[in-house]
């Protein structure tokens, strides 16, 4: 990581999501690094802020959303490479006291 | 490697010498704050708690308030009463006087009411300022060290910058023989079987689970999504999209070494090394039980910036975003941004960021304690107020 200015980054091998450390317009092209110092160039579909996360790779609704080689949600339609990856798309499954609620009052 | 310190006659260390005015109900902190006004040294124990809580409760508050008085930062303690309080006031009393330090007491409703309890709390103030302030600091190891870590206001940076600069201070304060303690079981949530596999034993992984569960019941007990409790709206601006994803970035800050133990709210660690205290996620109950649990010191990871200090010790700032690290300088200790901007190692941010520790644990004031931004605590209770 060190000596040049980071625009995005893959945290592990496994994850499918990238953070960006720029903000970028839709139908830019950004630079991800992984940690092995190795680059890939993806094109955003939209306005991404700041310390936000995009997809590597076409996402099917349902799917793990995998950063630091861990899951950190699910997806909740298809997500598309380069797009938007936040709480819009993405839910988490811990912590759920709606899930029980609605279980309960089924 | 070594800092200079206030030893204590009970073998401890200080980063800092203060007088701890410690209300013993949330009813007389109005005095507190006149008494610490108007002194040097002194550092108002600010709390909501004391007094209409079941007994466990109190239990707890009043154990929290003792190991708040006995901390190797605090050389003499004034306790403040009201006198109808909840907390037990003369075991507080007593237990802090056990520790050699000198402790006197006053009882507003005895005394007379507000202005005669603040003329006699400056006063006694007054004298306990004086008496400890000759103390003199000596040249101390490492080992001697118990540092409580903690982010807060996190962002997408925390978990790959800030928090990475902290885990190696983690690793190099336990090499050192130190400890390190850190908390926040609601930020394991989604990341417990990582710390799990860190466990000394697997009766302490068995207990990281146990904690982590009873966190999230209680996260769940009102019917609804947890989301914008934690993470929060902050943490969701700054891009963090889930418990999970932000709970891996939390952990981080612990380092790599193995975890000795966890210990409840009120607990201190009985050695060195690195453990777990069973904490909430908000700021001002964090730094309390770390405080509680001895910390001289305190490494604070933000990312959207946090300013808050604590009464009765440094907390160093640790800014992951080289944005908020520009635009809140006067909160920000270190810039951990560097390693994101590409103009620093996580080596040599690392190092130069020990080097700050042991500077302000020798004396050197932090960005929080020059403003006086300090009150920032309170103590986590479990039950109903009643």
């Amino acid at each position: 990581m060190h000596s040049e200015r980071l625009t995005g980054l893959k945290v592990n091998d496994r994850d499918n999501v990238a953070t960006l450390f720029c903000s970028a317009r839709a139908l830019c092209n950004v630079e991800i690094v992984d940690r092995q110092g190795r680059r890939m160039s993806v094109t955003l579909t939209n306005d991404i802020p700041y310390g936000h996360k995009i997809a590597l790779t076409d996402i099917p609704k349902g799917e793990a959303i995998v950063k630091y080689g861990e899951q950190i949600g699910i997806a909740t339609t298809g997500i598309r490479a380069g797009q938007h990856v936040h709480v819009h798309n993405v839910e988490s499954t811990r912590g759920r006291g709606d899930w029980e609620e609605e279980a309960e009052s089924r | 490697m070594r800092f200079r310190g206030y030893v204590r006659s009970d073998g401890t260390v200080g980063s800092r010498n203060y007088v701890a005015v410690i209300p013993s109900v949330v009813c007389v902190n109005e005095v507190v704050e006149a008494i610490t006004s108007r002194t040097i040294i002194t550092r108002g124990i600010y709390h909501h708690q004391g007094c209409c809580q079941l007994p466990p409760d109190l239990a707890r508050v009043t154990d929290s308030l003792i190991k708040l008085g006995q901390n190797p930062n605090v050389g003499a303690a004034l306790v403040i009463s009201l006198g109808c309080e909840g907390v037990d006031t003369d075991r507080l009393v007593a237990e802090i006087a056990a520790t050699g330090r000198p402790v006197e007491r006053v009882n507003v409703q005895e005394i007379g009411g507000t202005a005669k309890a603040i003329q006699a709390g400056m006063d006694l103030a007054q004298k306990l300022a004086v008496k400890i302030s000759g103390q003199e600091r000596q040249d101390v190891d490492l080992a001697s060290a118990i540092i409580g870590i903690k982010c807060g206001a996190s962002d997408a940076t925390s978990g790959l910058a800030s928090n990475v600069v902290i885990g190696y201070l983690a690793d190099r304060i336990v090499e050192a023989g130190g400890t390190v303690i850190f908390g926040e079981t609601t930020e394991f949530i989604g990341a417990e079987h990582i710390l799990a596999r860190r466990a000394k034993t697997p009766e302490v992984a068995a207990w990281i689970y146990e904690i982590v569960g009873r966190m999230e019941h209680r996260a769940k007990s009102m019917g609804v999504d947890m989301r914008s409790g934690q993470p929060t709206p902050g943490n969701i601006k700054g891009g963090l999209t889930t418990i999970e994803e932000k709970s891996l970035g939390a952990i981080v800050k612990s380092g790599t070494k193995a975890i000795e133990g966890v210990l409840e709210y009120t607990e201190v660690p009985s050695g060195p090394g690195l453990w777990i205290k069973d904490t909430p996620g908000r700021e001002i109950e964090v730094l309390t039980a770390m405080s509680i649990a001895g910390a001289q010191a305190m490494l604070f990871s933000t990312g959207r910036g946090a300013p808050q200090g604590f009464p009765t010790a440094p907390v160093v700032k640790i800014c992951g975003n080289p944005i908020t690290y520009e635009n809140m300088r006067g909160d920000m200790d270190v810039n951990a941004g560097l390693i994101i901007a590409g103009e620093k190692s996580i080596e040599e941010l690392g190092e130069e960021t020990l080097a700050h520790l042991l500077r302000v644990m020798s004396g050197e004031v932090t960005k929080s304690e020059a403003i006086r931004y300090t009150t920032s605590m309170d103590i986590y209770t479990l039950g109903p107020v009643i």
